[in-house]
């Protein structure tokens, strides 16, 4: 019986290495702007080091021994970082499977004489890589819900602040595109929070939509209308030239509601019908 | 019989809906509220609904009703305290509730009801000095 297999590969380990790097930087979908080759090439050879640590010709058929959880979780990791990183499925897959190549490419020269124990050897390693493939996968996927998870969070948390700017004034500034469920969280908070602090005006700035349709614009008067019907004024603000234009060229009608330009300009707008002045104060005052 | 309390106050007329308002109760309350304001010469009618968390489109047109018929008998009309959750269900059902003044609660209702009022107030007493 000739050498174990895992003990044939460690002792060209150096060799695998070279020969994957090369695969690796042949390869036209290379990401050398999310990750330089020094840092490559040291990916590398810690999981290559893992491998040959923890895989014995045993575990090379079951690919969920727990032996292997080294190995294993040093995958995780690196698939992991790469979702976050950046790289697309493609070229994360790439990376495990061009290990494949190196690997059976050494192994065409060690056992040129048997054909026969080659091709049962490479079938094995061929398997063997697939698993550690899927594995990548799983977790590659897993990875890139866990950033989608927190952007969501993220926007959902900073999405709809209702700030009081003034006794008895609100204002919601409105980031990002409303949808319909969107809109109706930015309805509930705010007519909560005008029972809450019990004020008579809500100024919606409107500066961080991107677009407002028939559909928004639907959503903003029927937050304007929610607002009258609790006994609030509603002041749209932050109007774009371009959103002034689209919503005259789609028709819609903003009669009823109020609309300013600015946010300054709605908050004068409220003082003015709260008949509250604001004026400099006299320098002697201080 | 139930019946919903109307009560005056000065030129006003104050009716607080405590209980989820049923279609025959709601239209006792608008004719009763009809009778009231032409019997007392009403200047105002302020509805509290802030005890009401049920609306659906038979009471928001009561509400629009009471508000329209006031209107031809020359008195304003102000819906205070309404929830939330009634108002977007109102807006959901395509109810804005058109020529009722609102209020967040009845202290401002009163005042909202002065000066809707106040201003007509003197010019009519000054035509009619002899009325009061």
């Amino acid at each position: 019986m000739s050498k174990s297999i895992i003990g044939t590969l460690s002792q060209k380990k150096n060799q695998i290495l070279t020969l994957w790097m090369r695969n690796q930087l042949s390869d036209g979908g290379l990401r050398d702007d999310l990750m330089n080759n020094e840092d490559l090439r040291q990916q590398s050879a810690e999981l290559l080091d893992c491998l040959f640590d923890t895989v014995t010709d045993d575990t090379l058929t079951a690919p969920d021994a727990p032996s292997l959880a080294p190995l294993i979780d040093q995958l995780t990791h690196v698939s992991m970082s790469r979702a976050r990183q950046g790289f697309t499925p493609r070229e994360t897959g790439t990376y495990i499977f061009s290990l494949k190549d190196a690997l059976l490419e050494i192994f065409r020269h060690e056992r040129k004489e048997d054909s026969e124990q080659l091709l049962g050897e490479i079938l094995l390693i061929s398997k063997f890589i697939d698993s550690l493939g899927i594995v990548t996968f799983e977790t590659f996927i897993q990875g890139r819900e866990e950033v989608i998870m927190r952007q969501t969070d993220e926007m959902t948390e900073i999405s709809t602040p209702v700030v009081q700017i003034w006794d008895g004034i609100l204002a919601m500034p409105l980031i990002g595109t409303l949808d319909s469920s969107r809109a109706l969280v930015v309805m509930e908070n705010l007519l909560q929070e005008i029972v809450r602090t019990g004020s008579g005006i809500a100024i919606l700035d409107i500066s961080g939509v991107p677009t407002v349709d028939s559909m928004v614009a639907q959503h903003l008067i029927k937050t304007v209308n929610a607002t009258r019907l609790m006994g609030a004024e509603c002041i749209i603000s932050g109007i774009r030239p371009e959103i002034a234009q689209t919503i005259v060229h789609l028709g819609i009608d903003l009669s009823q509601v109020v609309t300013k330009s600015t946010l300054a300009s709605a908050l004068k707008h409220a003082f003015a019908s709260m008949r509250i002045e604001v004026s400099k104060a006299n320098s002697r005052s201080f | 019989m139930d019946r919903i309390p109307i009560l005056k106050m000065g030129q006003y007329l104050l009716v607080t809906i405590q209980v989820d308002l049923y279609d025959r109760l709601a239209l006792d309350l608008e004719s009763d509220l009809i009778s009231h304001i032409t019997q007392t010469n009403a200047r105002g009618v302020l509805i509290d609904i802030s005890a009401v968390s049920i609306v659906d489109s038979f009471m928001g047109r009561i509400l629009s009703n009471i508000a329209g018929m006031a209107r031809i008998l020359d008195a304003a009309t102000v819906v205070v305290g309404m929830q939330p959750a009634v108002a977007i269900t109102l807006v959901e059902l395509g109810l804005s509730l058109t020529g009722v003044h609102t209020a967040l609660n009845v202290e401002r209702g009163i005042e909202l009801l002065r000066t809707k009022t106040g201003g007509t107030i003197e010019p009519s007493d000054y035509d009619e000095p002899s009325d009061d």
